[in-house]
């Protein structure tokens, strides 16, 4: 599937029959177990369900992290099941962003240095580290912290960092595992704005992994609910629906 | 990646010190035993070198009446084919490749005036070469200012025996009293142009006493180990004294107005050259005795002697190699979530795993590096003990450590090479860490 045609309409992200098996000593452990979803392009997705749902593992899978037991992901036009680690590696670093509820900063780097880092893994050109870097931290607004370590930054500016890191390498699907979990409400509200303002200037596809369904229905298009490895329902959120109202309504 | 190392090493200073430290302690013994082994087997090969025994060879004629202990009867060459050891033989002998120089040995015991007092003793011509051997080293005043100076040097028993205050008679004059050897004219109607025989006429020669040796020179084997008075070879010779040997010349029929040498020494280039040059000289026609032997196994033993230490030095870079694994593995323990992160961005297991390396690379290198340097001043310190130990027993300084270049970039070497050999299971392991693992890791 040649990816020009992925833009045109196309899905962003197709899970075909998904499981992914852990053998924990004796027991099998289905964390995720037969799961068909499709992400489309362009579209902010949360994933929901209460801790060991699978809703994690089911993330990681479409962040190339992890491979799938059976099933088939098919993301920028191909397999992921199918690729060699190395391809798996170049995926993660050109195609997707990654963004973590403890953010994982290297704490000895700078801010710069932190969101330099995918570029650095890309060989980018210095020169051009450097301006990358720049428009990634005025795009979180927070150009001016730029020579500071991540233990001078509170925890919301981490998490600005952490995006500004994940859109560094230019992707196009953005993965947040429980962006909001370590933050106060405000805080997380605000980074969830922000997402939402990366969705519709950049196009971005964004994949989000919460417990907080109240947050999940003001800022997404569309609900996924996990339990027990397996896909409960998918809808179009509050926020979804407000909107198309709203259009409506102008229309 | 390679930034990456670098900044790594540098912010966990302390755990990686410690390591290098490792590398380089290890590395120090190495070098600090191999560096001792080196120093003193140059120490004694100089010593030995200098000493001229073992790049000597001492060529007698084949007809010559052995003298007393000089070997087995074993030359059985017909008295016939026998060649003199005369000025024309010397000539040839010295034209061998990687001869330095054919001396005779000149000895004539005689009498001495100093002060207007007469003394006995035993003359010696020294060549020009001895002056590098260590016999000289320490003396008092300087060595011949030339090979032709009118000049002596008092072997220290004699000298006291002239002065006890030796010191007092450098620069003072003596006269050596001698016999010259003076062939007698052939008689008109002779048909051989000589008849061999000679007279002796006494002479006196002026001398200036230029030093006082402590030590009784070792010129070569079977040489001037029992002159007292020593003056340089060339003047020796042109004094054309009558020696001991002279008079078996006169005995024998082959004899012309040149004097026939008893022995001749020939120093070669090196001691490895002795055997072929000793082979020559045999195919010329003469009698050659080398040595060489003794300086062989001297050679083994050093050879044991550097492969013990090595062995020792290895048991100290093996602790060290250990330390770095170590230290590496535990690293990865500790930066498990960093693993994580770096693959999560798109890190592939071979920057991973090149990160590891460059990190143990630079280890070795900066362990390596200041290993050479502990091990070198471990030898120096040595040398310096040994010193002071050798001055208070009046002994003259040695230097018993010797670090060679290739000793440098072998340790070095070694040391970046065992570091990354230690690396390889830390660095592949650490590449592949499960992201999601590692990241899950508090």
């Amino acid at each position: 599937m040649p990816p020009s045609k992925a833009a045109a309409g196309l899905p962003a992200i197709r899970i075909d029959q998904v499981s992914r098996h852990y053998r924990m000593g004796e027991s099998l452990i289905r964390a995720v177990d037969d799961v068909s979803l499709t992400v489309a392009a362009g579209e902010f997705l949360a994933l929901l369900g209460s801790s060991g749902s699978g809703k994690s593992t089911l993330l990681n899978l479409m962040a190339g992290l992890d491979r799938p037991t059976s099933g088939s992901i098919h993301a920028a036009g191909r397999n992921l099941a199918e690729l060699s680690p190395l391809e798996l590696a170049r995926y993660r670093r050109n195609t997707v962003g990654m963004v973590f509820q403890s953010f994982n900063l290297l704490p000895r780097m700078t801010l710069a240095e932190n969101i330099e880092l995918p570029l650095r893994l890309a060989e980018v050109d210095r020169g051009e580290r450097s301006e990358r870097v720049q428009e990634a931290l005025e795009r979180v607004r927070l150009a001016k912290r730029i020579g500071h370590r991540p233990s001078e930054l509170s925890g919301g500016e981490q998490q600005r960092t952490a995006i500004a890191r994940a859109l560094v390498n230019r992707p196009k699907i953005l993965f947040a595992d429980e962006p909001t979990g370590n933050l106060d409400s405000a805080t997380g509200e605000a980074i969830l704005t922000l997402l939402r303002e990366i969705q519709s200037t950049m196009g971005m596809t964004i994949v989000m992994v919460t417990h907080e369904r109240h947050l999940a229905e003001r800022f997404a298009d569309r609900l996924a609910t996990m339990g027990d490895g397996r896909l409960l329902s998918a809808s179009a959120s509050e926020a979804h629906a407000s909107t198309e109202v709203r259009t409506g309504a102008q229309e | 990646m390679t930034e990456l190392a670098v900044r790594n090493l540098r912010e966990a200073m302390l755990r990686n010190s410690l390591t290098t430290l490792g590398v380089a302690v290890g590395v120090a013994s190495l070098v600090a035993m191999l560096s001792l082994g080196v120093g003193l087997q140059q120490l004694a090969s100089s010593r030995l070198t200098k000493s001229g025994l073992f790049d000597s060879i001492f060529v007698t004629p084949k007809t010559n009446l052995r003298g007393p202990g000089a070997g087995p009867p074993a030359t059985r060459a017909p008295a016939a084919k026998a060649r003199p050891l005369d000025d024309g033989a010397r000539a040839e002998i010295t034209r061998l490749p990687n001869v330095i120089e054919v001396y005779p040995q000149i000895r004539f015991f005689t009498e001495v005036r100093f002060n207007g007092k007469p003394f006995a003793t035993m003359v010696a011509g020294m060549p020009e070469s001895s002056k590098a051997g260590g016999a000289f080293d320490g003396m008092q005043g300087a060595f011949f200012s030339s090979p032709i100076a009118d000049e002596a040097i008092l072997q220290v028993e004699f000298a006291k025996e002239l002065n006890p205050q030796t010191a007092q008679l450098i620069g003072k004059d003596l006269v050596l009293r001698y016999a010259e050897r003076q062939a007698l004219p052939s008689e008109p109607g002779d048909a051989t142009q000589n008849s061999g025989g000679f007279s002796v006429v006494p002479k006196e020669k002026r001398l200036r006493i230029v030093g006082v040796v402590e030590t009784e020179p070792a010129s070569g084997f079977g040489g001037f180990g029992s002159g007292r008075l020593l003056i340089p070879l060339s003047v020796a010779e042109v004094l054309r004294a009558a020696q001991i040997n002279d008079l078996r010349d006169v005995l024998r029929d082959s004899s012309s107005d040149k004097p026939a040498y008893a022995s001749l020494t020939v120093r070669v280039k090196s001691p490895t050259l002795v055997d072929a040059t000793e082979a020559k000289i045999k195919e010329l026609g003469f009698g050659a005795f080398s040595l060489l032997d003794a300086s062989k196994s001297l050679r083994i033993f050093f050879s044991v002697f550097d492969l013990l230490l090595a062995i020792f030095g290895s048991l100290a870079l093996a602790v060290a190699t250990l330390g770095i694994i170590n230290t590496l593995v535990m690293a990865i323990l500790e930066r498990r979530r960093e693993i994580g992160v770096l693959k999560a961005l798109g890190a592939a297991d071979s920057d991973v795993k090149q990160l590891f390396f460059v990190e143990a690379g630079v280890m070795g290198l900066a362990g390596g590096v200041l290993g050479v340097f502990l091990g070198w001043l471990i030898g120096q310190t040595l040398t310096l003990a040994t010193n002071i130990y050798l001055k208070r027993q009046d002994l003259p300084g040695v230097e018993i450590s010797a670090v060679p270049w290739w000793l440098i970039a072998g340790a070095i070497g070694f040391a970046v090479l065992v570091s990354l050999i230690a690396g390889l299971y830390p660095a592949s392991r650490a590449a592949k860490l499960n992201p999601v693992d590692a990241l899950r890791y508090e």
